[in-house]
């Protein structure tokens, strides 16, 4: 597994970067190296700036790397990334990290866009059967929502929206759903995105009787 | 509008400050003196700056010192402070006194972004990061400040996802017109983010210890996200790679969970990861947090576990574990805080 420990950037130009709603952009260049679904690169504007780690959203075999990412109106680099323009240069890492699928049987849970991880994998063709729990607080913010329901490794897309009320979703949040479902699934449990969901979620998970090694989690800080 | 608080401010800074006010640049020396080593409270007691001085400076700043609002003290001296920082919000820092030293733990962040199964303050969640000035406040406004020898960072939150203002906290205990510490009397412990930790170590002389808990990538996955981020070869090549010199130290922290990582298979995998370096492995009993699936293992298993690493040359203590009857785990004592602000 590509793991490297140095992480070394290298200047490209961006293709595209497109708005999908209010402060979330899909991003995408020109793919430099082979990575596993699942895991993160690193970006940013300058030489000397820190980076930031962006999960790869696109498929291993895609020509290019997309990414999807949510403006933090406060944040160094994701504002002046909503900014760039096609042709402009950014310093983009080579592949680390390690949220990789065991290509068994599992259930999916993400918030935001945590779910690029996921979208990966499905591109690349991942085996085995997924349930995919996905939050967010409005319906339009379950991102590639129609990729979603197509997809034929899910066999339960479970939206849940925390502020509207939906005839497709799950009213409320990821936690209020977990709490509702009598029997959980005895699979492996995945979780990706911000800090506190991954927490709260693991926590009602290990309550609900599901082994604290059959769960692994990606955090977003 | 609220003043700016000069406490945490580094020297670069502070001849800013000086700057822009129009004061001469020898102030802001004297201005750090007053902060760091006579630790005033009031802007006022600058005695050796002019009054129009002072009083400038006033309009616009104040010294930015407070006390802590609570403390737990245990049965073996240590103490657990509590200081209030943002809206009913509070950190932990526990005063370790022992023998010839005592060590304060300082907290840099308010909660915690990394999620750590075993962790009190991961179930917090994040509240912000503290300034420099929030974590110089810790050693400023504790008691017993006379008689600190050593501080570490491992309180509540991860130092390296905070690096500036840690730094810069590190710089006013370390630099001359701060607290002249030595830097060997200082540790960060950090989880491994890869990059900022290769950051501190380049640009402070502090100690380093690395939360361990488990030589194998998949199980320390379970117990630390980060694992799926910056894996724990990564960090120790990081570690492997840098020049420590003779003063300069590494350790690892590992928290012994029963059944969980302390069988002789998990001692003679970290004896492989570890047994070349010039380092110290500290075995530390687990205080269990509420509902948590993960338990402390039994003294004896410690000490086989410890044995084993020893008989290989591997430089092993276990720790002992101090203030257990105060909620040593942190994180704890501003739970309970901020549950009663609710
Ligand atoms: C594993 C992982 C995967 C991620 N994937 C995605 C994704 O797919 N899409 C997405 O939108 N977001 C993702 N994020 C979040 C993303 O990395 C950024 O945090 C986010 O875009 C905000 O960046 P910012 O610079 O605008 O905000 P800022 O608030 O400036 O920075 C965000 C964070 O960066 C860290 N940081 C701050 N200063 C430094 C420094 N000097 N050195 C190193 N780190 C520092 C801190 O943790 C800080 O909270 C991911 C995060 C992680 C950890
Ligand atoms: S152990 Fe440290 S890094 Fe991990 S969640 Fe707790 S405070 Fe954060």
């Amino acid at each position: 597994m590509a793991n490297d420990i140095q992480i070394e950037f290298k200047q490209l130009n961006l293709i595209s970067n497109t708005q999908i709603i209010d402060g979330v952009y899909s991003l995408r260049f020109k793919r430099f190296f082979d990575f596993t679904p699942g895991q993160v690169i690193s970006i940013k504007l300058t030489e000397d700036m820190p980076g930031r780690l962006y999960s790869i959203a696109s498929s291993s075999s895609s020509e290019f790397i997309d990414i999807l990412f949510k403006v933090r109106p406060e944040g160094l680099l994701s504002p002046q990334l909503a900014n760039l323009k096609s042709g402009e240069k950014m310093y983009v890492s080579t592949p680390m990290g390690n949220f990789i699928d065991q290509q068994t049987d599992a259930v999916w849970i993400a918030s935001g866009t945590g779910i690029a991880p996921y979208l990966s994998m499905i591109r690349s063709g991942t085996k085995g059967t997924k349930t995919l729990i996905y939050g967010a607080s409005y319906r339009n913010h379950f991102y590639n929502d129609k990729e979603l329901q197509n997809s034929n490794i899910i066999d339960n897309y479970v939206r849940c929206c925390s502020r509207e009320q939906h005839n497709d979703c799950f009213y409320g949040r990821i936690t209020a759903y977990i709490d509702q479902i009598k029997d959980l699934p005895n699979r492996k449990y995945y979780l990706c995105g911000n800090p506190d969901m991954v927490v709260e979620v693991r926590d009602k998970l290990i309550k609900r009787g599901i082994a604290f090694n059959d769960i692994l989690a990606e955090i977003y800080f | 509008m609220d003043k700016i608080k000069l406490l945490g401010k580094t020297l670069t800074e502070l001849q800013e400050i000086v700057l822009e006010l129009g004061l001469p640049k020898f102030n802001a020396k004297q201005i750090a003196q007053w902060l760091y080593k006579h630790n005033v409270s009031d802007i006022d007691e600058m005695t050796n700056l002019s009054k129009k001085a002072r009083e400038r400076m006033s309009e616009k700043y104040e010294v930015g010192a407070y006390t802590h609002t609570n403390v737990q003290t245990s049965v073996d001296g240590t103490k657990k402070y509590l200081f209030p920082t943002m809206k009913d919000q509070f950190i932990e820092s526990a005063y370790i006194p022992d023998r010839d030293r005592a060590t304060l733990c300082v907290s840099s962040q308010v909660g915690c972004k990394m999620g750590c199964l075993f962790c009190m303050t991961a179930r917090q969640g994040f509240m912000g990061h503290l300034t420099s000035g929030d974590i110089v406040n810790q050693v400023r406004s504790l008691p017993e400040r006379e008689k600190l020898t050593n501080i570490v960072y491992m309180g509540m939150g991860e130092p390296l996802d905070n690096l500036e203002e840690v730094l810069k906290s590190i710089e006013i205990f370390t630099s001359d017109y701060g607290y002249a510490m030595s830097p060997r009397r200082i540790t960060l412990s950090t989880i491994g983010l890869v990059p900022a930790m290769q950051e501190f170590l380049d640009r402070s002389e502090a100690h380093l210890a690395i939360s361990l808990h488990s030589p194998f990538e998949q199980e320390r996955k379970q117990l630390m996200p980060i694992e799926s981020v910056y894996s724990l070869h990564s960090v120790i090549d990081t570690v492997k790679k840098f020049d420590f010199g003779r003063q300069r130290r590494v350790s690892f922290e590992y928290i012994m969970f029963d059944g969980v990582n302390d069988s002789p298979r998990h001692a003679r995998e970290l004896i492989k990861l570890l047994g070349d370096m010039r380092c110290r492995i500290n075995l530390i009993k687990f205080h269990p947090i509420p509902d948590s699936p993960l338990k402390g293992c039994s003294r004896e298993k410690m000490e086989a576990f410890e044995n084993i690493l020893k008989a290989k040359g591997v430089m092993t203590t276990i720790r002992s574990s101090r203030g257990e009857d105060i909620f040593a785990a942190c994180g704890l004592l501003s739970t309970k805080e901020r549950s009663k602000k609710r």
